[in-house]
């Protein structure tokens, strides 16, 4: 059975037709790694924020289901939405600079979810922060706990942030581009940790990004996303065997080769983004006539 | 040289801040001591004429009398210990009416900046309609209409003056607001209101500190604008916009009754706003 499972998500720009998500479906079973793939504004950071319950003020959702653990979100009072998606969720967010409160020490921030969610006292807390900044492999956990975020690098602060989100335990975390705003050595290491995590702790994940290399490292399934629609939904072993769409086989043909580091970028080709338009467009037709 | 060139700099950076702390810090010290100790240490009784003794020059300039430190009126009182006592008045305005207009403008800046949504649009609407009267006008009207005294100072201000501190805060709050930390608050459960209070509170209070030193500044002056204008408390009590006003019409044969008063005046001001960019440069997460 699927841990998460959303049905026909359609999302907005408020107050205006302009569609951000176009009638998302996807399903991820528990223990999963899904990927989220497309180019900027497909909307894939949208599906995870949607999940969470953090879509800026400005997207409205029109229609569709978000089920949670068997639980529909979308149907629950604000408060009580709040509260299960805390008790079962977690974001690994995409940039680690401003992804620490940088006024408040590390400690308190890492402590934070597991006296709000686990509702645990302080002491057990601390014991069980340091037992996790020593999982995501940080020397000297007591000094880095009392440390402000300024005081640490982009590397050591995303390591805190996943150590952070799998504090509680959550069965689903949504990594948003965790490795983007990262140095390429240090992005290696990142995604190598995060994979190491997700195995130990048998956590689903719902991996944003647009890097395929990445995908084919950590994911077990994937969407391929194009203006808020999903254009192929597969296992990553018959997505890089045989993609189906032609959207796909596009990206994937427009992705750099290591093993031809001198062959020139190629593009993914007018005719296939017109293509892809052109299929939307049907799409939509279909729901106001439908 | 260039081996320890790096320390050097980042030392003298640091007394730099050190020194404008500790001097307008060290200046508005003495002042709350002269205000809290004026009936003792001031030299004379600041109400006492005398028109033998009138226009007394500093004691250290020909015809000065022992005693009258830095001269006296046209009516004969002593222009240092008017100072002193005015110190009183300009203090309490600074401090009550500082803090009560920081108060205000701060929480309902910080409420329209993360809480957006309606509460953006009433308090955001109510700062533009407001800002469009004039504020020395608006003051004038205000106090008109309650009648002068150090409530209606006040109230004066803190009407005036909130705008001041609910634009800042609420364009801090709204950036603040769109920080990662932030969405991670939110997913973890954590509510609106706690999350204004525990994550972005902290990082809006050192632009509220330096708001809040300038407010004590901008006090102090338009407690003297109004004690110039003579809408301030009662004209015998001393003040320093009222020893301003008084020294303005004798300037050409006695400067000092208009001098010593503008230039603790301006002492005092310039101290506030120097005590909060001091602070600020101490007390900033991010550059501390």
């Amino acid at each position: 059975m699927s841990f998460l499972k959303i049905t026909g998500l359609s999302a907005r720009l408020k107050g205006t037709a302009f569609p951000i998500l176009r009638d998302v479906s996807l399903e991820v079973a528990a223990g999963e790694v899904h990927g989220l793939v497309g180019e900027s504004g497909a909307g894939k950071s949208m599906i995870g924020k949607a999940v969470l319950g953090i879509l800026p003020a400005s997207v409205e959702i029109t229609r569709g289901a978000i089920e949670l653990d068997g639980m529909d979100l979308l149907s629950l009072p604000p408060a009580e939405r709040r509260r299960r998606i805390g008790a079962t969720a977690a974001l690994i967010p995409q940039d680690p600079l401003t992804a620490l409160n940088p006024s408040r020490r590390i400690g308190p921030q890492v402590t934070d979810r597991l006296v709000d969610i686990l509702g645990w006292p302080r002491a057990r807390a601390e014991t069980r922060a340091r037992e996790l900044l020593a999982e995501v492999h940080i020397p000297d956990p007591e000094r880095v706990m009392r440390s402000y975020p300024h005081e640490l690098s982009g590397g050591m602060r995303q390591r805190i942030l996943i150590a952070s989100a799998f504090a509680a335990e959550p069965k689903l975390i949504v990594a948003d581009e965790p490795t983007t705003a990262l140095d390429v050595t240090v992005q290696k290491q990142i995604l190598k940790l995060i994979a190491e995590m997700q195995a130990r702790h048998g956590t689903a994940l719902l991996f944003v990004t647009h890097d395929l290399g990445v995908v084919s490292k950590v994911c077990q399934s994937l969407s391929v996303l194009y203006g808020g629609k999903v254009m192929e939904a597969t296992t990553v072993r018959d997505f890089f065997r045989q993609p189906a769409h032609g959207y796909s086989r596009a990206l994937l043909a427009a992705t750099p080769k290591y093993t031809d580091p001198a062959a020139s970028l190629t593009p993914v080709p007018d005719a296939v983004i017109a293509a892809v338009q052109a299929e939307i467009a049907a799409h939509d037709r279909s729901l106001r006539h439908g | 040289m260039a081996s320890n060139s790096g320390t050097d700099g980042r030392s003298q950076i640091r007394r730099r801040v050190g020194l404008k702390l500790w001097l307008s810090a060290g200046w508005l010290g003495v002042l709350v001591l002269a205000a809290l100790l004026a009936p003792w240490i001031a030299p004379q009784d600041p109400l006492a004429q005398d028109l033998f003794l009138g226009r007394l020059p500093p004691v250290w300039q020909q015809g000065a009398e022992p005693g009258f430190w830095l001269g006296t009126d046209s009516l004969g009182r002593d222009v240092l210990s008017r100072i002193l006592y005015g110190a009183r008045l300009a203090l309490i305005v600074a401090l009550v009416a500082g803090s009560l207009t920081c108060l205000i403008g701060a929480s309902l800046g910080l409420m329209a900046g993360f809480l957006r949504g309606w509460v953006d649009v009433v308090i955001s609407r109510a700062i533009d309609i407001w800002m469009a009267f004039p504020p020395v006008l608006f003051s004038i009207l205000l106090i008109a209409v309650m009648g002068p005294g150090l409530v209606s100072i006040i109230l004066a201000i803190v009407v005036i003056d909130w705008t001041r501190f609910a634009r800042v805060v609420r364009a801090e709050a709204m950036a603040q607001g769109a920080m990662d930390y932030v969405a991670s608050a939110q997913v973890a459960g954590r509510g609106r209101v706690s999350t204004m209070l525990t994550e972005i509170l902290p990082n809006v209070l050192p632009t509220i500190v330096v708001l809040l030193t300038l407010e004590m500044g901008i006090a102090v002056i338009v407690e003297a604008i109004l004690s110039f204008v003579n809408l301030s408390i009662s004209t015998d009590d001393p003040t320093w916009g009222g020893m301003i006003a008084e020294g303005r019409t004798s300037i050409h044969q006695a400067w000092w009754v208009l001098i010593f008063p503008l230039v603790t005046l301006f002492l005092t001001v310039l101290s506030f706003s120097q005590l909060g960019e001091g602070l600020k440069d101490r007390f900033d997460p991010v550059l501390r």
